[in-house]
């Protein structure tokens, strides 16, 4: 029996497990040689500017895209799952199931000719909910916690705001109650002051139910509210990473010194 | 009380004898024999050979006159016949590289081995009607040209492609057979060969209007026609009972092949990318069309994207057959009245219970 | 009206039923496949036809891979055999089989249907063969063929579910009320062609055999006798069917699906059975026990 997938049973610790990941496309670095752990409940940070390879560091940890070397593993039910071997069937089950994605545009992460309400709902009718009081239920109470009126449950995506938008995706991952989420720039293309609310929701959130997430962005001030630990990426590569406010306060490396000066933080 | 109308079947019958009258047309006027629509209708039998998919100048122009000249209605019967037909086998593929040419031009060199052939062709007429025609009458002899054409002229492409300017057309690995679509149904995402047939029969004002969306924008960058010729190919067929290959006869196919450019990607060095149409008989405007849209196709593989309806192939491949297409926006002519019952009476239900509950929040509201 | 109807002597010009033996073959090893895989769509090589596609090529395929000397072939249209198109296709197989026809669907061993089921329930020894304009009932939310065919390799149906959802949420009921799409053996969800949601029930553990063909789309699919077919719905919001406030103007009855007739020029209408078979024989019924009487 091929047993690839599993390695030895492992006990209850890091979530995820990157080992020498690199991407490369022909000569040019994507990322190369990253490596770090992930435990439950913990908020990572990769940040960088463009062109860092943070985004592609995470569409490989978020299987979206095939790593050329290294090892992604993630902890599932007391067994490693190597995840760029994942059959496709396997793969998408994961995504539906124990993953999320918050997607920078959210346009990109909701059916935007499918009701408030649909989106919400469209997970848990994927693992097989069949009562549409409950789906109701369950969507009101959700829009309640990401501060969209619930009376809205009806109305298509296209008439909200752009923060009501990513509220709504966020909303629609946080559904199945995943383990582990990956976040593209949740903030970017937001009003400064839209901006702090979703962090200030982002942040309770996750906190709440123990969420651990992988959070890209440029952005230091977010980093600074929403990261427990921070990962600094130039050129491909992780050039420092540490607890946050250590990285940020107290730059070890010529480069993270440069973007934490730049920036009022 | 009501009786339900019968006589369906008398009604139909009297369909086909109606159909025959309007055919015919005007009795005082001689009818037209099959043997005029083939030698006087040339281009109109080619359009019909290419969307029936079967090479027969003959069936074509009967189809044309038993369909009133409906060119779709035509095709049909073409393809329909062609399904009773017993399969022999398959020919050696034809080559137009050795083809007796009547017409052979290309637009990206001036001049060429063999020079440009103007041949027979529509382009530099002017638009006037020839009222002569009416009457009809005698044609002027031709003079002949000093010298004979070339006995056969090299392609442009290949030409090109020596110097590895030109993609190459390259068979997949371990040179497999081609698919026959008319044998198996297509699988998407669809292979070259699958493409290439499926886009052969495919309607040319389709093809056409795909290939002019190009052109203006909706994908696709500048096409140069390399080349397009015309004229009579031998098609060589070894039957099992002879055991060697022998000469069936000649068929006339006009072939264009497209040149476009590629600015390389991060795996390919640049170079020119190329597109091919085909058709039976003198078809140009078919054949340029489909070398336009299976280059636009090509541009999954190239990674070049597929944001416009030419470069979808499951949108150009499924909707490029008139067959296929007529067949199911006409059906819509057939009764769907218990369908259509359905739906009203969801719509009556609605707009009742939403006039209901009008009233009653009314009522609530009313002092 | 005539029963059965011998036709002596098919066209010699055509193989028995129009197709050749080789194709015949090919979609009846199609048509295993789907027996196989209850309510998965099985592509096969579907021919031209000298009807167009649209208009049954499908149906007709299957008819004629199957059809022999000892079968007798009842066609239906919107559930009446003198409707256009029923016609024309019983016509095609009285020339290309000289076979047995016939309008009683108790005779019949054949049933080709376009947009009904007969509300005669079916036996084991008979088939009935459904001409299916788009085999996929996930085509109106995924227009990609590549697509579509993960959805049911993985089991995606979620986003079926959510279209539901959407409909009662907006209109307080699904507003589909033909092409109910159903769950086949609690695997494969199946469109079971435009026939009304009224005769959804009649699929499910069906004696006879139900082969559904797409012609233009080139895809036959299956439910073998006795198949569980569920139609999608949620638990409070369970699948209804149509019902009338008024019986069968004909034969009084008030358990078949009606259609409705405009009788004069002020819109007064009458509702009478869509299925013309079964409105005569209740008819002929109700004669004969009225000259018994």
């Amino acid at each position: 029996m091929d047993m690839s997938i599993y390695s030895q049973a492992m006990t209850p610790e890091p979530l995820l497990q990157v080992q020498d990941m690199s991407r490369y496309y022909g000569e040019r670095v994507g990322c190369r040689a990253v490596t770090f752990q992930l435990w439950p409940g913990e908020i990572l940070g990769i940040v960088g500017e463009s062109g860092s390879g943070k985004s592609t560091l995470l569409r490989c940890l978020a299987a979206l895209d095939q790593p050329t070397d290294g090892q992604i593993q993630f902890a599932d039910d007391g067994q490693w799952l190597d995840v760029p071997a994942l059959p496709e069937p396997k793969r998408r089950a994961l995504m539906r199931r124990a993953w999320g994605i918050v997607h920078q545009n959210p346009r990109d992460g909701l059916r935007m000719g499918v009701s408030a309400g649909g989106n919400i709902g469209e997970r848990l009718m994927d693992a097989g909910e069949r009562n549409y009081g409950q789906i109701r239920r369950v969507a009101r109470d959700w829009l309640a916690r990401v501060e969209i009126d619930p009376d809205r449950i009806d109305d298509l995506p296209q008439h909200f705001s752009g923060g009501m938008q990513q509220r709504l995706q966020i909303a629609r991952v946080l559904v199945s109650e995943p383990r582990l989420v990956f976040m593209d720039e949740p903030t970017g293309g937001l009003d400064v002051s839209v901006q702090a609310k979703l962090l200030d929701l982002l942040r309770a959130l996750v906190r709440d139910m123990g969420i651990a997430a992988v959070i890209v962005t440029h952005d230091l001030a977010v980093a600074r509210l929403l990261t427990d630990r921070l990962m600094v990426m130039k050129d491909g590569v992780v050039i420092e990473q540490g607890l946050t406010d250590q990285v940020l306060d107290d730059p070890q490396h010529a480069y993270t010194q440069l973007l934490t000066s730049a920036v009022l933080v | 009380m009501y009786v339900a109308v019968k006589g369906g079947e008398a009604a139909i019958d009297a369909t086909h004898g109606l159909i025959a009258q309007e055919r015919r047309g005007d009795p005082a006027t001689p009818e037209l024999q099959t043997r005029q629509i083939r030698e006087q209708m040339k281009l109109a039998i080619a359009r019909v050979m290419n969307e029936g998919s079967l090479y027969d100048e003959d069936l074509a122009a009967l189809a044309l006159k038993q369909s009133q000249g409906d060119s779709v209605e035509a095709a049909f019967l073409m393809r329909a016949y062609r399904t009773t037909l017993p399969r022999f086998g398959s020919s050696r593929p034809v080559d137009t590289g050795a083809m007796a040419i009547r017409r052979r031009i290309s637009a990206t060199f001036k001049d060429l081995p063999g020079g440009q052939v103007l041949g027979p062709t529509y382009d530099y007429t002017h638009r006037l009607f020839d009222f002569a025609l009416e009457e009809g009458g005698a044609q002027a002899p031709l003079q002949m040209a000093q010298e004979p054409l070339a006995a056969t002229m090299p392609r442009v492409p290949d030409i090109l492609g020596d110097e590895g300017l030109l993609e190459a057309e390259e068979a997949p690995a371990g040179d497999p057979s081609p698919a026959d679509i008319t044998r198996d149904p297509a699988e998407f995402p669809a292979d070259r060969d699958v493409r290439l047939q499926m886009l052969s029969r495919g309607d040319e004002g389709f093809l056409l209007g795909l290939a002019y969306s190009v052109q203006r924008g909706f994908g696709g960058n500048h096409p140069f026609a390399g080349e397009i010729r015309m004229g009579e190919v031998s098609v060589l067929y070894t039957p099992e009972e002879l055991g060697f290959e022998i000469d069936i006869g000649d068929i006339t196919l006009t072939e264009c092949q497209m040149i476009n450019q590629f600015k390389g990607s991060q795996e390919a060095p640049p170079q020119f990318t190329r597109g091919y149409g085909f058709a039976f008989g003198h078809s140009e405007r078919k054949a340029m069309s489909m070398a336009i849209v299976d280059r636009a196709l090509k541009g999954r593989d190239l990674g070049e994207g597929a944001e416009f309806p030419a470069q979808q192939e499951e949108f150009v491949l499924y909707h490029c057959d008139m067959i296929e297409a007529s067949g199911f926006v006409e059906h819509l002519k057939l009764p769907h009245y218990v369908d259509f019952q359905g739906e009203l009476e969801l719509v009556r239900k609605i707009r009742q219970e939403q006039a209901e509950r009008k009233q009653r929040v009314a009522a609530e509201q009313a002092p | 009206m005539t029963e059965a109807q011998t036709i002596s002597g098919a066209d010699p010009h055509y193989n028995y039923g129009y197709l050749d033996e080789q194709t015949k073959r090919m979609v009846r090893r199609a048509l295993l496949k789907a027996v196989a895989i209850p309510g998965y769509q099985v592509p096969f090589g579907s021919r031209e036809m000298p009807l167009a596609r649209g208009w049954g090529t499908g149906g007709i395929q299957i008819t004629a891979a199957l059809v022999g000397p000892a079968d007798c072939l009842k066609v239906i249209d919107q559930g009446a055999d003198d409707t256009t198109n029923a016609v024309s296709i019983r016509n095609f197989f009285a020339r290309v089989t000289g076979g047995r026809t016939t309008q009683k669907t108790a005779e019949a061993t054949i049933i080709q249907t376009r947009h009904r089921i007969p509300e005669k329930p079916l036996r084991a020894d008979q088939i009935l063969v459904y001409q299916v304009p788009q085999p996929e009932p996930l085509r109106k939310l995924e227009p990609s063929e590549v697509e579509t065919r993960n959805m049911h390799a993985w089991e995606e149906y979620g986003l079926m579910q959510v279209r539901l959802y959407e409909d009662i949420a907006r209109f307080g009921h699904v507003a589909t009320t033909y092409a109910y799409p159903v769950m086949v053996n609690e695997r494969y969800i199946a469109s079971p062609t435009p026939i009304p949601k009224f005769d959804n029930p009649k699929m499910d553990m069906m004696p006879a055999l139900q082969l559904f063909g797409a012609g233009r789309e080139k895809r036959v699919y299956a439910i073998p006798p006795f198949t569980r077919v569920r139609s999608l719905d949620f638990e409070d919001h369970p699948f209804t069917v149509q019902s009338w406030d008024k019986p069968c103007e004909i034969c009084g009855s008030r358990l078949s699906y009606l259609d409705e007739v405009i009788v004069d020029d002020h819109g007064a209408r009458i509702f009478v059975c869509s299925d013309t078979d079964y409105c005569e024989d209740r008819r002929a019924d109700a004669a004969s026990l009225g000259e018994g009487a």
